[in-house]
C-alpha cells in the first residue's frame, strides 16, 4: 500500500515512514527557517549606497541610451553585491544555499526580473524610457515580495512599498524619474537593508 | 494543516512484528514534548537561527497565535526555550531561543528516529 493511501485510511503509519517523514520535516523546517534570515541585511544597504551613486550619474547623462547603460551597470553591479552578500550570510551563518527552499526564493524573484528586462527592451525600442523608473521599481517589488514570502516579515513589506513607489512613478514627471529610483533602490533598500541587518544578524 | 498533520497517529509497535517489544519501547522512549509537529517545527527552526520572533515563527510555521503560543509555552516550561518579552515603541514583542536543554533534546530526538529507521531497515 503506498503512503498516502496508507493515510486515506485510519491504518496507523509505520514507525518505520514516520521516523522518515520526521527526518525530512525537520530538513524542511530548518532549510526555511536557514533562508529566512539568509536575506543579507548589509549587502542590501550597500546596494543602495551604491545606487545613490547611480541616480546621481544618471541624472546627468544627455541620451536615454546613456541613461539606461548606468542604471543596467547599477544593476549588475547591485546584483553581485546581493548575491555574495547572501552567500557570505549564509556560510557565517553555516546555512546551506541550495535547497529546496532556496529553489523557491529564486523561482520567485527570478521571472519578474526577465520581464523587466522585457520591457526595458521594448519600451527603449518604442523611445518610452520615461517610463522605465515605474517598471523597474514595480517589477523588483514583484519579485521581492513573492520570494519575500518564504523570509521575515520586513522583506515583503520592502517589495509592496517598492511596488507602491513603481505604480507612483509612472504619475510622476519624467524629469523625476531619478529621484524615484533613488528613493527606492536607494532609500528603500538602506533603510530596510539596515533593519534586517540589525534584527537578523548581518 | 500543523493540526491535520499532527493528528497522524504512530504505530507503538506492528502485534505480529518479530521485535514488537523492542519497538515499544523504542516508541515509548521518544521525547513526547517535541514529537508534536508543531513544537517539532519550533525547534528545528531554532536550531538553525539564534533567536527569531514570535510572528517571525507564526510565519514560517502557517501556524495561528493561540496554537503557536500553546505550543511555544509547552516548550518554554520544558527548559527547552528561552523567551524574552520586550516592547519596540509600544508594540510588545516576543522572541524566542533554543536552550543547549532544547538543543540537546533535538539531538537526542534526530538520533532517536536515524536508530528506528536503521534498527527497521535491518529487519
Amino acid at each position: 500500500m503506498t503512503r498516502a493511501a496508507r493515510r486515506d485510511s485510519d491504518d496507523p503509519i509505520p514507525i518505520h515512514d514516520r521516523a522518515i517523514e520526521d527526518l525530512s520535516f525537520i530538513r524542511d523546517t530548518m532549510e526555511r527557517a536557514a533562508l529566512v534570515t539568509t536575506v543579507p541585511g548589509w549587502g542590501g544597504a550597500a546596494m543602495g549606497a551604491t545606487a545613490l551613486v547611480a541616480a546621481v550619474v544618471a541624472s546627468k547623462r544627455g541620451s536615454p541610451a546613456e541613461w539606461i547603460a548606468v542604471w543596467l551597470a547599477e544593476a549588475i553591479l547591485a546584483l553581485g553585491i546581493g548575491g555574495m552578500a547572501m552567500v557570505k550570510k549564509a556560510e557565517i551563518r553555516g546555512a546551506p544555499l541550495k535547497t529546496r527552499a532556496g529553489r523557491l526564493f529564486a523561482g520567485a524573484f527570478v521571472p519578474p526580473i526577465l520581464a523587466g528586462a522585457v520591457l526595458t527592451a521594448v519600451l527603449y525600442q518604442a523611445n518610452l524610457t520615461n517610463f522605465l523608473p515605474g517598471v523597474w521599481l514595480l517589477l523588483y517589488g514583484t519579485a521581492v515580495t513573492a520570494a519575500g514570502a518564504f523570509s521575515v516579515r520586513a522583506v515583503p513589506v520592502m517589495g509592496a512599498c517598492f511596488m507602491v513607489l513603481g505604480a507612483a512613478a509612472f504619475f510622476l514627471p519624467a524629469s523625476l524619474g531619478d529621484a524615484a529610483m533613488a528613493l527606492g533602490f536607494g532609500g528603500l533598500q538602506i533603510g530596510f537593508g539596515v533593519l534586517i541587518a540589525r534584527r537578523y544578524g548581518g | 494543516m500543523a493540526a491535520k498533520r499532527s493528528a497522524v497517529r504512530v504505530e507503538e509497535a506492528p502485534r505480529a512484528a518479530p521485535a514488537a517489544p523492542k519497538m515499544a519501547r523504542t516508541s515509548l522512549d521518544l521525547d513526547r514534548l517535541i514529537h508534536e509537529r508543531v513544537r517539532l517545527a519550533i525547534v528545528s527552526a531554532l536550531a538553525v537561527n539564534d533567536e527569531l520572533t514570535f510572528n517571525d515563527l507564526k510565519r514560517l510555521l502557517g501556524t495561528t497565535d493561540g496554537n503557536l503560543s500553546v505550543h511555544a509555552r509547552k516548550l518554554e516550561e520544558a527548559g527547552y526555550l528561552a523567551c524574552k518579552k520586550s516592547f519596540e515603541g509600544r508594540v510588545p514583542k516576543t522572541e524566542y531561543r533554543l536552550t543547549a536543554t532544547g538543543r540537546q533534546a533535538l539531538e537526542r530526538y534526530l538520533a532517536h528516529m536515524e536508530g528506528l529507521i536503521r534498527t527497521t531497515r535491518g529487519q
